[in-house]
């Protein structure tokens, strides 16, 4: 995969960089670096999702499973099997990968919506899995004692320490993700979204790109739900009901489907929305219920994408008016 | 219970909670076939009308009869501003958008509906009495279960009429084939979306109401009935209203024969691998998707 920078990106991705560095001198609390670490692995998920959803213009309401299957992975072979940890990540992703392939080949290898229907099933049958397979899971009361990850004798055993990490893992999630959507296959994929047809015309094999995508976003949530396990040490089945496969979704429109930078965006106002609204947590239905279709009706490109434009055509208006 | 008398059973409930998810499904169907979206506020259809009815009848001592009525009319006007308001006004009209505005609905009228019910489960009393009857082969049925059955029968065949027969329904039905083609012979596309999205919600609410006297009903009992009603639409052929029914009725029983013989645990579990099996197998359903007999 070649790097093509437009220097828009280069920018962006020094800003980022600086920012993640920077920021913890104004973080204070321990709240606020629990908050900074969520928006960090839900941002990771929403940027595997957004791949999907904004270039592929497919539906997944199941990416709570595949982050409920890292979570898994990382936290049953280390501490059941003694795995190492790094190596239990990534058996964890690879794990994901060929399952998100499985239900994604047939799926979408049809036209039409099959892949929501799909990935909903799977979701709700991760969810039962996660419960009753007792003797691996921990069943409803979860897993507990899952080590903090290492590199060499560095642990990552606090929220500073963790949030370095976490944001490393969105800065080279974000950089995969743009060089994808900048490569050929990016081209590809918003040739598939633009017309299908078309798409398939040219030569491209639309069903095969569009799986690859599926798979991709599976594995990025896999490594954000591992990410998770670790830095929490503790996982239970309530953590990927479909409720979080909405919340991922919501936060791919707020920010703006295809927009990566909307991406982080998205998942920062909304984890934020969910943290707010804490002390109310029967308001989390509602509010995200509220936010989705208030978006969808009046800015479907996204806040920012649909302010700004609607910002131009405001503009433009006025000029001829003026004329 | 020997073996035999014990299958008769689960198949008898099987037969009952498979008659619910024919009339979710064919509530799906509708709103497809219309409109090209899978509606997943159809889930919210099913708990509001149980909810209705339950706070009109226990709370309110309204004749069942009418609560039942007044609930299916509630739920079929929200269905209807569900299509005027946020459907009809969104920007894009993108399948994917619309399918994610339902998403975001149902989200807003469980959430409402939390409010105003709570989360526990509440009972509804039945409509005739608890008096179990016995039947052949050892098996008990209670007189809900014929409720069950003789509703979902005459909805199935008031719907065939409606749709066959009388020419509002003929109108949806060419709507469903080919929209530009119903504008060009003077059908009004947006009432026909419309009265679809009335009829889902009026569907839902009376799967809804029927089946809370067996199972309780609360702000979210819908989830689960509406998403295997989902599954069953698949099943038969996802928009075909045959399919639907015969969907239903194969997923409730595989699923009850499943929880009774395999494990309950796993009841849930077993209607979503059937819809993945399908999807994998056959993706268009039994009966075939539904380009033949379209509702």
């Amino acid at each position: 995969m070649s790097i093509f920078f437009k220097h828009k990106d280069i920018f962006g991705f020094a800003i980022l960089a600086i920012f993640i560095i920077i920021l913890p001198v104004f973080v204070e609390s321990k709240y606020h670096y629990i908050v900074l670490n969520v928006i960090g692995l839900n941002t990771i998920v929403v940027v595997g999702l957004n791949l999907l959803i904004g270039f592929a213009g497919q539906i997944s309401l199941g990416h709570a499973a595949f982050y409920g299957l890292g979570s898994y992975f990382s936290g049953i072979l280390t501490v059941n099997y003694g795995f190492p940890l790094w190596p239990a990540m990534l058996v964890g992703m690879l794990a994901t990968g060929v399952v998100a392939y499985l239900i994604g080949y047939p799926s979408l290898k049809l036209r039409g919506h099959y892949l929501v229907m799909a990935t909903l099933g799977f979701g709700i049958i991760i969810k039962i899995l996660m419960g009753e397979l007792e003797q691996f899971t921990g069943g409803h009361d979860g897993l507990i004692g899952i080590p903090q990850l290492a590199i060499g004798g560095l642990i990552f055993d606090n929220d500073l320490k963790n949030f370095y990490l976490i944001w490393s893992f969105v800065f080279f999630s974000m950089l995969t993700a743009k060089n994808l959507i900048n490569s050929r296959v990016g081209r590809a994929l918003r040739a598939v979204h633009g017309s299908e047809v078309a798409a398939n015309a040219l030569g491209i094999n639309t069903a095969d790109y569009k799986v690859k995508v599926f798979v991709l976003s599976a594995m990025f949530a896999s490594i954000s739900g591992s990410l998770y396990a670790h830095y929490i040490t503790f996982i239970s089945p309530s953590s990927y009901d479909f409720y979080y496969s909405i919340q991922v979704v919501t936060m791919v429109i707020v920010g703006g489907m295809g927009s990566l930078w909307g991406s982080l965006f998205g998942a920062g106002v909304l984890t934020f929305i969910s943290e707010a609204l804490h002390f109310a947590k029967q308001y989390h239905i509602i509010a995200y219920g509220i936010f989705l279709c208030l978006v969808l009706i009046f800015l479907p490109e996204g806040i920012l994408v649909g302010i700004y434009n609607l910002f131009l055509k405001r503009k433009a208006q006025k000029h001829i008016s003026t004329d | 219970m020997d073996l035999s008398q014990q299958i008769a059973q689960y198949i008898i409930t099987g037969l009952t909670i498979g008659a619910i998810y024919a009339i979710v499904a064919i509530g799906f169907n509708i709103i497809h076939n219309a409109t090209g979206i899978v509606n997943f506020a159809q889930c919210e259809f099913i708990s509001l009308g149980g909810m209705f009815m339950y706070t009109l009848v226990v709370h309110i001592n309204v004749n069942m009869i009418i609560s039942f009525f007044i609930s299916m009319a509630a739920v079929a006007l929200i269905g209807a501003l569900i299509e005027r308001g946020p459907i009809r006004h969104a920007r894009s009209k993108e399948i994917i958008i619309l399918i994610f505005l339902t998403v975001g609905i149902s989200g807003v009228l469980r959430g409402a509906a939390q409010e105003a019910w709570g989360t526990d489960n509440v009972g509804v009393p039945a409509f005739s009495g608890e008096n179990p009857i016995h039947l052949p082969l050892g098996a008990v049925i209670v007189p809900q279960h014929i409720w069950v059955f003789a509703i979902t029968v005459l909805v199935v065949v008031l719907l065939h009429y409606f749709f066959k027969k009388t020419l509002m329904g003929k109108a949806m039905r060419a709507t469903a084939v080919d929209r530009k083609a119903a504008a060009l012979v003077g059908i009004s596309v947006n009432r026909m979306i419309l009265l679809s999205f009335a009829f889902s919600g009026g569907l839902g609410a009376v799967a809804g109401m029927i089946i809370a006297p067996i199972s309780t009903t609360s702000y979210d009992t819908g989830i689960m009935l509406g998403l295997k009603g989902f599954a069953a639409a698949i099943l038969g052929g996802y928009g075909n209203f045959a399919g639907a029914i015969v969907g239903g009725i194969i997923l409730g029983i595989l699923e009850s024969l499943g929880a009774g013989l395999i494990s309950s645990q796993y009841k849930d579990a077993i209607a979503f691998f059937i819809l993945l099996m399908v999807l994998f197998l056959k993706p268009t359903g039994i009966l075939g998707y539904g380009e033949s007999e379209r509702v």
